[in-house]
């Protein structure tokens, strides 16, 4: 060592502070300043009037958020997003796992190609396939209600129908979404011994027995985590029904996010971050979930 | 039982293939189709006249050239920003030994999942009070670091070996030097996939440009296709469908280029 150890360290110090300063203080203006600054919004009247003079705003308590459990907009908007995430996160688990089953073991050729054509849409813009689904979905000309019609089904008016708007939304999600929870189970997939596989052959069970009994125990860390990364996600889906279906019809889609959104269009400062407040806890508690379950597990 | 005597799999899966990536298909040879043609009962795949219609009045007569400039100039810069204070964040945390460390170390992992709808109401008001409305470092701004880049980048460091770096230290490089010199160039795999992940991020995010951004010359590309199709003038599709084609095929070409390295990120990352 050039230096004697006192300095040295002085010197780590330094280069450290250096190094995490513009995270800090990027972090500190931009992240941690407004989650505080929305918590504070929320138990006032803030508008957007109130711009310019953040904190001549009156204090009203926890009224805002008495306010959202009682708006029956915003109690549809909350049961629409439940309804997002219970039926679409295990639906796009559904598609991913048996998708990642087939490629990891009912293939020997062309692994890589399906892999990459199922993530495709991944990558994709939410607004670019919404725009593109909108037509797609189409009652009269739609390319799915003409598929259904070779196979003699009359496909619904989806984005036209209180009932069937929702449903259309969760498939467009599920194939868009499907693709990264497909990559990291074929990565749990491939931690899975073949020795247990190939004792459990011997031993005469068959295919399906060796799914449920040894693939689905080891894989339930991966899928818990998938299942929760997928729900936060979900939880503040938003585009979706913003290019397809600007929230209905009858409001049949409008979303806890999308809601929001609204509302602070409006200019209602603090009644939006009492929301946006709220789907934060939904998160918060989804998320402290998952870290509990994980610690049982391991 | 081998994979050989199940070649009827290729079946169910094909027409799976076919129908995850059909949609795309469909997008990009509409884009070349006329109007009667999008409309039409049933609908057709292969343009009967192809034309660039569509998207010379795209750059033409709405400024999509524009938007994309902005969705470009912003997905880089907040790309750059991402590599390069993310990773000193990550190296700081892996490999050195500082006051706060630790309360760093956990506020960045508290926040890894923290929504943008939390945070863009305050933040709207920041940068309307800041004088950056409608500009576009209100756009990069608030995404230049993240709590999901310095983790990343922290776990890939903390693997690298410490001969390495102690190498560099009886040299008597400094802390700063080891980084620029030493770490920085052993971090391909992990700022590949970071840069991969923000620039993609980036280039999709939808909320926040949509709040920030409200004259048309801020525009990015998703903003532009989303209200465009949501507007109250009649709406032309061949232009949907082209501006549908413009936001997607950049990215899938880059995509494809890198799939292999992405791909292998995603599954070490488990996030999208």
């Amino acid at each position: 060592m050039s230096l004697p150890a006192p300095a040295r360290r002085r010197g780590v110090e330094r280069a450290a502070w250096g190094l995490i300063l513009p995270f800090c203080l990027l972090f500190l203006v931009f992240t941690a300043w407004p989650v505080i600054q929305s918590l504070f919004m929320s138990v006032t009247d803030t508008r957007n009037r109130d711009l310019r003079t953040p904190f001549a705003v009156e204090f009203v308590g926890l009224e805002n958020y008495v306010q959202a459990f009682t708006d029956p907009l915003f109690r549809t908007a909350a049961a629409n997003t439940a309804y997002f995430v219970v039926v679409g996160v295990p639906l796009t688990l559904v598609i991913a796992l048996a998708a990642a089953v087939v490629l990891d073991k009912g293939i020997s050729r062309f692994r890589a190609f399906f892999r990459l054509g199922f993530y495709t849409p991944v990558i994709t813009s939410i607004v670019a396939v919404a725009v593109v689904w909108r037509f797609l979905l189409q009652d009269e000309y739609g390319l799915i209600n003409t598929v259904l019609g070779w196979f003699g089904i009359t496909g619904p008016n989806w984005l036209g129908d209180p009932d069937w708007s929702m449903p259309a939304l969760i498939l467009m999600a599920a194939w868009r979404n499907f693709g990264t929870a497909m990559i990291i189970f074929l990565a749990g997939l491939q931690a899975v011994p073949a020795s247990l596989h190939e004792a459990a052959s011997i031993d005469g069970a068959g295919a399906f027995s060796r799914f449920r009994h040894i693939t689905l125990p080891l894989l339930r860390p991966t899928i818990l985590f998938v299942s929760v990364t997928t729900a936060i996600g979900y939880l503040q889906f938003f585009e979706e029904p913003y290019v397809m279906t600007n929230g209905g019809p009858l409001n049949s889609t409008i979303s806890a996010s999308m809601y929001t959104y609204r509302q602070f269009g409006f200019g209602n400062y603090g009644y939006a971050s009492a929301m946006s407040y709220l789907i934060f806890v939904v998160i918060a508690v989804v998320t402290a979930l998952q870290f509990r379950l994980l610690r049982e597990r391991s | 039982m081998t994979a050989k005597n199940r070649w009827w799999i290729y079946v169910p899966l094909t027409v799976a293939l076919v129908a995850v990536v059909s949609p795309f298909a469909w997008m990009v040879l509409g884009s070349f189709k006329g109007e009667g043609e999008i409309r039409r009962n049933p609908p057709t795949w292969v343009p009967e006249a192809p034309s660039l219609d569509n998207y010379t009045q795209l750059f033409s007569r709405l400024q999509f050239g524009t938007y994309f400039l902005n969705s470009a100039v912003v997905a880089v810069l907040v790309t750059a920003g991402n590599l390069l204070f993310c990773s000193m964040v990550g190296y700081a945390l892996a490999k050195l030994e500082f006051r706060g460390k630790r309360t760093l170390f956990v506020i960045v992992m508290a926040t890894l999942m923290i929504p943008g709808v939390v945070t863009f109401v305050p933040l709207y008001v920041l940068v309307v009070n800041a004088g950056l409305a409608n500009s576009l470092p209100a756009l990069i701004l608030p995404f230049l670091v993240s709590p999901f880049g310095v983790f990343l980048m922290r776990q890939f460091i903390v693997g690298l070996p410490g001969e390495l770096l102690d190498a560099g230290r009886v040299d008597g490089a400094g802390e700063l030097r080891i980084f620029a010199r030493i770490v920085l160039p052993l971090c391909g795999p992990a700022l590949a996939t970071l840069g991969i992940l923000t620039f993609l991020g980036s280039w999709n995010n939808f909320l926040w440009p949509l709040v920030v951004a409200q004259q048309e010359s801020e525009y990015t590309l998703p903003v532009a296709l989303a209200l465009y199709s949501t507007g109250q003038n009649s709406i032309q599709y061949g232009l949907l469908l082209a501006g549908a084609t413009i936001v997607v095929v950049p990215v899938l070409l880059v995509f494809l280029v890198f799939q292999r390295r992405f791909i292998e990120g995603i599954a070490t990352t488990g996030i999208k």
